[in-house]
């Protein structure tokens, strides 16, 4: 056989030219949109850094300052009880959706296209459905008498039905496809033991998805933790600023406060927080993987 | 039925908000009306002006994402070359930062190079945020072809550039549409990136213009409008949805996610 790849050192010096060159307009977005960025938040992290006008070193009163920032202070809090409130609501409906609609029967396709086509829908787009579907006076469910986004707990609990509505299929999707790695033998094999369908769903079941559990996870929690698009618009972080999340207050301290500086220092922390956190969820994965 | 209804009952759930929102965007209060859909289009800066800038922006996004990893999904695949791990570990690791912390940075950056308030420069960031999923299933892609197609015409004399275009990029083509889909909705509906990278009303793409609607002090929102607008944005999506479904859920069973 003649391979090419294996012909002479000018050969393959050519082949390792046109390699760079194909890679390079991937190289030159990689350098200049995501690896200069990342050098230049840590730097405006360490500069007083206003919206217009010149900066100036001021380090590292950025990142002592936020401890003095009670409204970040209320967002991480905030933000940690809807990271846990959504993760495990929707787990447990992705993960009951999906086993709803894991046979193939006649019409299965319809309803897996049901539960996941709200995740066709943009995020922002949905967050305004709700605007007006959760809206007393205009939408069908004001007969219900409830305040939706009157009070903390209500506008917590409403947008919280919108990211399960929302993101509840698109969850469900990725646990179809563990679901459907599983094969059919090992089913068939536990139920010729005698396993009913519980020790099915226990011993069998869920240990074998985990590794897709965990992908599931990493994207619920890290998704939460940056939450944005629904409480800017479906709440406007209220009603008292109860549902202000973390990345709201960067917006906030970047464009309503003009101070940059102090947005890059909340950005790097978040940004090293999370990393860890993925960091530690990826090895958690792969170790359920390699198991 | 033991089956079936259950299951129906929540269909039926999950696709009661799209039909209501658009039941409201065509109701007034005599019943079945346009109107709703005519004071959208002289919203703002005009309804049209906003449908192009998302064109725009989903278009330069879409080819822009489909060159790039077209190009780098090629070069992985194929070709031997110093720092080729690295660059491509590095633009895997686009997945691990979380985008939101790195737009504040982005916003200066693009100011420097004179592309602040500009779509091409809000399209080059989601390019960037595309990258590590669309360069991971284009790699693949490549990959999954028999090196012996491209090697009888190298062997022709064929540069590599005639093979890509030539014999490999037809073999790729579900990996393009399923790349190029992910590329149409992620930049057609996001909203926190345009919000902060755009500072000009009248080049504000659909979400942020259609947001906007809502965060007026003056004058009371006009609900049905609201929906209108939801209608705008969604219908494009949910009809792409459903008729290119297998190539979404490919993108999905890649692995792709997992980075």
């Amino acid at each position: 056989m003649n391979d090419v790849l294996t012909r002479p050192t000018r050969f393959r010096r050519s082949r390792a030219l046109a390699g760079w060159a194909y890679a390079a307009p991937t190289a030159i977005i990689v350098a200049v949109l995501f690896i200069a960025p990342l050098v230049l938040v840590v730097v405006m992290s360490l500069h007083k850094w206003p919206l217009l006008g010149p900066a100036r070193p001021n380090a590292p009163a950025n990142y002592t300052k936020i401890p003095d920032d009670p409204l970040f202070l209320d967002s991480v809090l905030f933000t940690l009880k809807y990271t846990v409130i959504i993760t495990i609501l929707l787990s447990a409906v992705a993960l009951g959706l999906a086993l709803l609609v894991q046979d193939r029967r006649p019409g299965v396709g319809f309803f897996r296209t049901a539960f996941f086509l709200p995740g066709a829908v943009g995020f922002a787009a949905a967050a305004l459905l709700f605007y007006g579907l959760l809206n007393n006076d205009f939408g069908p469910f004001g007969f219900l008498g409830v305040n939706w986004i009157g009070s903390p707990n209500m506008a917590l609990t409403s947008t919280i039905l919108l990211v399960l509505w929302r993101f509840a299929g698109f969850n469900m999707l990725i646990l179809l496809t563990g679901l459907q790695a599983i094969p059919i033998e090992v089913y068939e094999a536990a139920r010729a033991d005698g396993a009913n369908r519980w020790q099915i769903f226990t011993r069998i079941t869920l240990p074998l998805l985990r590794p897709t559990l965990a992908l599931m996870l990493i994207l619920s929690i890290t998704g939460s933790l940056l939450a944005f698009d629904q409480f800017f618009i479906f709440t406007n972080g209220g009603p008292d600023n109860s549902t202000v999340s973390m990345v709201m207050v960067v917006y906030r301290n970047a464009f309503f406060r003009f101070d940059l500086g102090g947005a890059a220092a909340l950005s790097v922390v978040l940004l090293v927080v999370l990393v860890a956190l993925n960091a530690v969820q990826m090895r958690i994965l792969r170790g359920a993987t390699t198991k | 039925m033991r089956y079936y209804s259950p299951r129906l009952a929540l269909a039926v759930i999950f696709l009661f908000p799209l039909i209501w929102s658009g039941w409201a965007s065509v109701q007034g209060p005599e019943g079945f009306t346009l109107t709703h859909y005519r004071s959208i289009i002289g919203f703002g800066e005009g309804l049209a002006t906003y449908v192009g800038n998302s064109l725009a922006l989903s278009g330069l996004t879409v080819v822009g994402t489909l060159v790039v990893a077209t190009l780098g999904g090629y070069a992985f695949a194929r070709f031997q070359f110093p720092g080729k791990n690295l660059l491509f570990l590095t633009a895997l690791a686009i997945l691990m930062v979380p985008y939101a912390t790195i737009l504040i940075p982005l916003y200066v950056l693009l100011d420097y190079v004179g592309l602040q308030n500009s779509l091409l420069g809000l399209s080059l960031v989601f390019v960037m945020f595309q990258l590590p999923f669309a360069l991971y299933m284009m790699r693949n892609s490549f990959e999954a072809i028999p090196r012996e197609i491209e090697e009888s015409a190298l062997v022709d004399g064929a540069g590599s550039l005639k093979v890509l275009l030539t014999v490999l990029l037809p073999a790729v083509r579900p990996g393009l549409v399923t790349v190029g889909l992910f590329a149409f909705l992620a930049s057609w509906n996001d909203f926190f990136a345009p919000l902060i990278l755009l500072s000009d009303g009248a080049s504000f793409p659909l979400p942020v213009a259609v947001v906007s609607m809502t965060q007026r002090t003056f004058g009371a929102i006009d609900y049905g409008v609201l929906q209108a607008g939801v209608m705008v944005m969604a219908v494009p999506c949910l009809v792409l949805f459903l008729v290119l479904q297998r190539h979404y859920v490919r993108g999905f069973m890649s692995g792709a996610l997992r980075g």
